[in-house]
């Protein structure tokens, strides 16, 4: 085995790349978040239709949106694969094990938080992305993104929906985040505890703007 | 007398590795409040031999909390409901009269069961074999300040030292990782100047006799500090963490 290959496979290595991808996505996330909301200006959606005219058609946006997909690929199956290896690790289970008595919950549940979130993303890109980038809808003028999410946001349905996955992503933060540098090896005694507070301040502020964005429309606040 | 407990305990009973075993229940009267957890284990078996019935095989050797040997998962957490302790130094003072208190030996992968609450925990022997020692003779304790070593790194190699091998953090981690137990041990030799040399082989050695025993991987649940009865710290995991990387980056191998 070369030491590529190795160092991917073991244990650390397979880490790794869950926390590499794993800051990417909360890279993207900050870009997403900060377009989006640009919807609260009220304004009709016209600023935020034009951010998303240069993301639909920048040629550098383009080729981030592939890294960006093969990024979450990489997280996803990275993930399910681990996850089947751990449970392997321990073939007979506790009769009765406490957790809670020596770790957060969400820390244990980065599987099921992650997979709620993987459902969530198949709705949100069916949404969103497969009617900006497969139909010409929006490219042909005939639409604008900004009345896309008007009318998607409609239903009340969506609104539980995305609430709650905003729940999830909260949670899935408030461990990744500071996980991440962890597993990067990075544990300071003067930078762990800022990167704590930072990664918690990211994990409740991020989610809840895009939690406001369909609530603030379904109330018809954003007009 | 008085203040004494009965208690009922469900006990993981299994005659030997391969075959299937269940939590029997058995009582246990008039239990001293001062009695150790292994103390009133031994009440129990001298019962059950004197029954012409199996005693319960467990783990002990110290019963100082130095050794390492006990490894009683109790009422879900290794050593059980205290702190900073092990199975050995754990107290029924700690229970209340009446409770039902459920044990049950380390369950990984790794460390298959022997008998009863005995697991077979070689998995730790080979993966020191693999690199968690210094090959060369280091000779006698040297002349004061002829090999500085800073206060800082001395203690954190001390902490990290104080490891005894017991395998609570991988009992209680819910991926059953070693990631805390060889990063003490990596740790407490790459700190020092005599472990330097040696350093990246010794953690690609040892990560990888960690992998080929079949332990999980590391989410950083933090479990495994919260329940060491040594207190050995996450940060010697984000340390080995970055000496593999570094290793598997930088060696010329």
């Amino acid at each position: 085995m070369n030491w590529v290959t190795k160092t991917f496979t073991s244990s650390i290595g397979q880490k790794f790349i869950m926390a590499i991808t794993g800051l990417f996505l909360i890279s993207f996330l900050l870009v997403h978040c900060f377009l989006n909301a640009l919807i609260f200006f009220n304004d009709g959606g016209k600023i935020f239709d034009k951010g998303a005219e240069f993301m639909a058609t920048n040629p550098i946006i383009r080729v981030v949106e592939i890294v960006l997909f093969a990024g979450l690929l990489l997280h996803i199956i990275r993930a399910y694969l681990l996850m089947n290896k751990n449970n392997k690790s321990r073939p007979v289970k506790y009769a009765v094990q406490n957790g809670k008595a020596n770790s957060k919950w969400y820390s244990r549940s980065m599987g099921l938080l992650g997979t709620l979130l993987l459902m969530f993303l198949i709705v949100h890109l069916k949404h969103f992305w497969v009617v900006s980038r497969f139909t010409d809808e929006i490219s042909s003028g005939k639409e604008t993104l900004f009345n896309e999410m008007k009318e998607v946001f409609e239903n009340p349905m969506v609104i539980v929906v995305y609430t709650l996955a905003m729940f999830s992503l909260a949670y899935h933060l408030m461990h990744g985040f500071q996980s991440a540098f962890q597993t990067l090896g990075f544990n300071h005694k003067k930078y762990t505890p800022l990167i704590k507070s930072l990664g918690l301040m990211f994990s409740i502020i991020i989610p809840l703007i895009f939690a406001l964005m369909p609530l603030a429309m379904h109330f018809n606040f954003i007009k | 007398m008085s203040g004494n407990m009965n208690l009922t305990l469900k006990v993981w009973r299994q005659k030997n590795s391969n075959a299937k075993g269940e939590l029997v229940d058995f009582k246990v009267n008039d239990i001293s409040p001062d009695m150790s957890f292994l103390e009133m284990f031994d009440v129990l078996n001298e019962r059950l031999v004197s029954e012409n019935t199996d005693p319960i095989a467990f783990d002990h050797d110290c019963r100082e909390g130095i050794c390492g040997m006990c490894s009683m998962f109790i009422d879900g957490r290794p050593h059980g409901p205290k702190d900073g302790i092990t199975t050995c130094q754990l107290h029924m003072r700690s229970f209340k009269d009446g409770d039902t208190i459920t044990v049950e030996p380390w369950r990984a992968q790794a460390f298959p069961v022997i008998k009863d609450l005995v697991v077979d925990r070689t998995a730790f022997d080979r993966i020191i074999a693999a690199g968690g020692y210094i090959s060369v003779n280091t000779g006698n304790a040297q002349d004061a300040n002829c090999l500085p070593i800073s206060k800082d790194n001395a203690d954190e190699s001390f902490a990290a030292a104080a490891c005894i091998g017991c395998g609570a953090c991988v009992a209680t981690c819910k991926n059953a990782s070693a990631m805390l137990f060889v990063s003490a041990k990596v740790s407490q030799l790459a700190l020092l100047p005599q472990g330097e040399p040696e350093k990246q082989s010794r953690v690609l050695n040892m990560v990888a006799q960690m992998d080929a025993e079949g332990f999980g991987s590391c989410t950083n649940t933090g479990a495994c500090e919260a329940e060491c009865p040594k207190g050995i710290s996450l940060s010697n995991i984000a340390r080995m963490n970055r000496e593999y990387l570094g290793a598997q980056f930088c060696s010329e191998k």
